[in-house]
């Protein structure tokens, strides 16, 4: 038995050690927000934070999560009101939006790390995350929003 | 007239002789003016000729590994980490960062497990998975064996390291050891581990000369 910690809330889940981090959110937890994408970390839809580094959670073993804290799309904010989620809309940054979950978890990184990102800084922190509908524009346009939000205290 | 023509032979081989003891001296101090490191060798080792070509020697062998793909590519000219057999750029725009550890949502070790994933050509593992940073970069791509050999000696671009350190780290490395478990889709360098850490070991004990070329 593993107990993790996902989105501040405990799960005893009965696993094999080396399951996918991913399987088990999706498929033994139900968290599905999460995507599978390429499952060789190449993709980055499958991004979570663990222990507030944005992860490849196809790859990551469950045995790696074990006593560290969790967060996937559906805990970024309670209410969605992360300033990304803010700015995504405000920008309608996704298309088909099957990789925009982890999207926004590798950018809520860069955020944390660069409160003031430039162009470059959003091309260096989104570049493991593929959109095949090519939003990039309107995610470095949303991030840019982001940014500003956060400087002025989140929910403006 | 014998006697006289004997006398000068007699003067010409004392000036060979003397000739040729200038020329030995000459070597002699030449061999240790080649080596622009001498004070890394070891203090109050006798070094000789046959000990700087062990070492050399020993050293091209330790530069095979060293600029072998596994040990190269996390060495590379520049700030994005190399991968595969070609050592070619890593993909996803993946950068050094200032600890080596990767930026913002690409860092090293939120792809690269503790140990290998499985599966062909899945990113490899380690616990300690990381860059040289961006202070002391370690360059290897580019670099001839006696450039390199010089690198790694210099306490101002090798971590402050010290011979006994050098040694140490090559032998009990983690993360230098998991070059010989590659995961799947990956050679191992040219020599065996025990072999490198042999041929390393040479290198150092004989007086850590730098190769010629």
């Amino acid at each position: 038995m593993i107990q993790l910690t996902v989105n501040q809330k405990k799960y005893d889940v009965d696993v094999p050690e080396d399951m996918p981090l991913l399987w088990v959110i999706r498929d033994v937890i139900g968290l599905t927000g999460t995507k599978y994408g390429c499952g060789i970390a190449q993709c980055g839809a499958c991004t979570i934070h663990l222990n507030g580094e944005a992860i490849k959670s196809c790859i990551t073993p469950v045995s790696k999560a074990a006593g560290k804290n969790i967060t996937t799309i559906e805990g970024l904010s309670p209410d969605n009101s992360h300033p990304l989620q803010i700015a995504w809309l405000e920008a309608d940054t996704p298309q088909c939006g099957y990789c925009q979950s982890g999207q926004l978890m590798a950018a809520a990184v860069l955020l944390k790390e660069k409160p003031n990102p430039t162009d470059e800084d959003i091309d260096d922190a989104m570049s493991g995350n593929i959109c095949r509908c090519g939003t990039y524009p309107r995610i470095r346009k949303a991030i840019h929003i982001a940014a500003g939000l956060q400087k002025q205290g989140g929910n403006k | 007239m014998t006697k006289k023509y004997f006398t000068i032979i007699l003067a010409g081989q004392k000036n060979i002789i003397v000739l040729l003891m200038v020329m030995g001296i000459y070597s002699f101090t030449a061999s240790f003016k080649k080596n622009n490191h001498t004070n890394l060798c070891p203090a109050g080792m006798l070094i000789n000729e046959t000990d700087s070509l062990v070492s050399k020697k020993a050293f091209l062998e330790v530069y095979k590994v060293l600029m072998s793909p596994r040990c190269m590519n996390c060495h590379p000219s520049g700030d994005v980490p190399l991968v595969g057999e070609d050592s070619h750029l890593h993909g996803q725009r993946v950068k050094r960062g200032e600890d080596g550890r990767g930026m913002y949502a690409s860092k090293c070790a939120n792809c690269h497990m503790d140990k290998n994933t499985p599966g062909l050509n899945k990113p490899p593992g380690n616990p300690d998975w990381h860059m040289p940073p961006a202070n002391m970069k370690m360059i290897f791509q580019g670099r001839a064996a006696r450039e390199l050999a010089a690198q790694l000696l210099d306490t101002a671009e090798n971590g402050n390291k010290t011979i006994e350190d050098l040694k140490n780290y090559i032998a009990n490395n983690g993360l230098v050891a998991g070059a010989w478990n590659p995961g799947e889709g990956r050679n191992p360098p040219p020599l065996s581990y025990e072999e490198f850490t042999k041929q390393f070991r040479l290198w150092i004990d004989n007086g850590a000369f730098l190769p010629d070329r």
